[in-house]
């Protein structure tokens, strides 16, 4: 249960704010990385903590596109999810091109997951690096001024090490 | 030019608390507090001119001096949403000079007496928001930050808060929204955010953005005449300019305002490949685009001039297109932000920015008549005015100015049946 293995984080997060439903949005950020993602007891559970409706908590997860749920077919992002900005600036350079390049890289279609579950590839909105095109948010961390020679060496370092933690 | 903003251009580790200090760090707070009224540095702010640099342009004192005096509960929300295609100050601002933004913050906090300050980032500022939060322990430490600040009796907490994806939240009004735990949709006002009932937790709130909020330290310290020597008389004092397309350079460029577009794209190093400027979208997608005559070019970045070409200066998010740029395949990727960005909660935004995106994506893939461009003109006309928060003129604008200025490429899609080129655009 998330309040207590996150007690002192809850804790911290409480004091910053006068009202119990603005710790809504932080803990579904907590909730999301301890489960992978939101379900419904996970929801649930973050509803009790702030003293909502889960349906208001769902609501709010919904609304907001870096929580994502886990849907009933079984679906998960993959470890490493790639989102790529091809918004106008970053089109303007090659964001487009680098988009479907990656995509076909990795064999998956604009939202795919690869086989082995290692990587969800999708656009996405500007996220205000748009002199660093073309550049990518991977598991909310940026990585800019990319091109494909660089992203293959990367996706190959991640595979290097998603196998070391296997046999590790 | 030394910078006022881009410190960290001249000092590299500007961005540590004890680099900081020994450059003249928190003085501007110190001053404040120390020799100065709450009204007094209202008035200072006031008369410096300094204008919000998130996009609407509106006096930063004046804003300040809305505030109920006496109202017992009051607040500081800084807006670090930043999330307008095109737009990327803010963030270098709060990576490299982070102390600045926060003694900006401390200070209109003093100005209005604020029970706290709460940074709202986008969701995206992930690591910056955890390296604030450091920052604003450092601060702490020495007293800058908390209770009894500088020895006195006032006291100020500070905080960041981090959203998770969603473009409207920089609109002042849904922003307080997200942060009371609601969904990102504005509000209706009055009451405005600096009225009773208006702002966050409904308490008197003032709502400036990062860039802003950089400024006022240097403008105390330095005073509200020294401020107003530099930029124009209406527009005083110096811009981060954010560069991006066909320049080779992009980036982040601190100048007075009133450089015009030309010297910009120079300071950016040229425009790529030797190509010639077709158009300028000044302030990110959701302000009109102009054509890059020579008028335009020479016209000075500040508020009024960029005005006078029908355009808007906004958070000068200034994107460069060459003349090789599709112009209605620029205006489709603007359609597709806004149809993924509006909030759904005005008819006119939800139905207008689907439609026009649904025929523009019609439109570039050869499936159109001459009507549909008027259809297209017609929807974006009917979305103007007429929405609680901008975002529906803002949906409107790149349509509307490509129509007016490229419409032969419009009318050349259709005459064509050009087929995408772009397949990625139109998904």
């Amino acid at each position: 249960m998330l309040a207590e293995k996150y007690a002192d984080k809850i804790a911290k997060i409480r004091s910053k704010y006068p009202d119990l439903r603005s710790t809504v949005m932080p803990l579904l950020y907590i909730a999301q990385e301890e489960y992978g993602g939101l379900d419904e007891s996970s929801l649930r559970e973050v509803a009790e903590l702030c003293d909502l409706d889960p349906t208001e908590v769902k609501t709010i997860a919904g609304f907001y596109t870096m929580y994502w749920e886990n849907d009933e077919k079984g679906y998960k992002k993959g470890k490493y999810w790639l989102q790529v900005c091809t918004d106008l600036p970053c089109a303007l350079r090659g964001a487009d091109q680098f988009f479907e390049q990656l995509l076909d890289h990795l064999g998956v279609e604009d939202g795919g997951t690869t086989e082995d579950g290692m990587f969800t590839v999708e656009h996405v909105m500007c996220l205000a690096a748009c002199d660093k095109a073309p550049m990518l948010q991977c598991n909310f961390h940026f990585l800019e001024n990319l091109d494909m020679e660089k992203m293959k060496a990367k996706i190959e370092e991640w595979r290097a090490e998603a196998k070391e933690r296997e046999n590790g | 030019m030394e910078h006022i903003l881009l410190r960290s251009r001249d000092i590299s580790d500007i961005r540590k608390l004890d680099v900081y200090l020994r450059n003249g760090g928190y003085e501007g707070l110190k001053k404040a507090v120390l020799e100065h009224t709450s009204d007094q540095v209202i008035q200072i702010v006031k008369d410096s001119g300094l204008r919000g640099r998130g996009g609407a342009g509106f006096s930063t004192g004046m804003k300040w001096s809305f505030i109920p005096r006496d109202y017992p509960v009051k607040y500081v929300v800084v807006n670090a949403d930043e999330s307008e295609p095109g737009t990327f100050k803010d963030r270098e601002l709060m990576e490299f000079n982070p102390h600045q933004v926060i003694e900006g913050a401390m200070i209109a906090a003093y100005a209005i007496k604020a029970r706290a300050v709460y940074i709202y980032l986008r969701g995206e500022f992930w690591d910056i928001a955890g390296d604030l939060d450091q920052c604003i322990e450092q601060a702490r430490e020495k007293g800058l930050v908390g209770q009894n600040i500088l020895g006195t009796d006032w006291s100020c907490e500070c905080y960041t808060h981090l959203g998770a994806g969603a473009y409207i939240c920089g609109e002042e009004t849904a922003l307080l929204n997200s942060l009371q735990g609601l969904i990102g949709q504005p509000r209706v006002r009055p009451p405005f955010p600096a009225q009773v009932g208006g702002g966050l937790y409904y308490e008197p709130t003032v709502v400036n953005n990062v860039e802003t909020l950089a400024n006022v330290p240097w403008i105390i310290v330095n005073g509200a005449e020294a401020y107003k020597k530099i930029g124009t008389e209406k527009s005083p004092g110096t811009k981060i300019f954010c560069v991006s397309g066909h320049v080779n350079n992009p980036g982040n460029y601190e100048f007075p305002l009133g450089i015009t577009f030309r010297q910009l794209i120079e300071a950016a190093g040229g425009m790529r490949d030797g190509k010639k400027c077709k158009a300028i979208l000044p302030s990110g997608a959701s302000g009109p685009v102009v054509p890059g005559t020579d008028k335009v070019l020479d016209t000075p970045l500040t508020y009024e001039d960029v005005a006078a070409i029908d355009t808007v200066l906004g958070s000068a998010s200034v994107i460069i297109m060459d003349e090789d740029t599709d112009m209605v395949w620029a205006a489709l990727k603007m359609a597709r932000f806004f149809k993924h960005e509006s909030c759904g909660k005005c008819t006119p935004c939800r139905e207008g920015t689907y439609w026009l995106y649904r025929v523009i994506s019609d439109l570039y893939k050869g499936n159109a008549t001459l009507k549909d461009i008027e259809l297209l003109a017609d929807v974006a006309a009917n979305m103007q005015g007429v929405t609680i928060c901008a975002l529906g003129d803002f949906a409107a604008n790149p349509i509307l100015s490509t129509v007016k200025h490229f419409r032969a490429e419009y009318e050349a899609y259709v005459k064509a049946q050009k087929p995408a080129t772009v397949a990625s655009a139109a998904d």
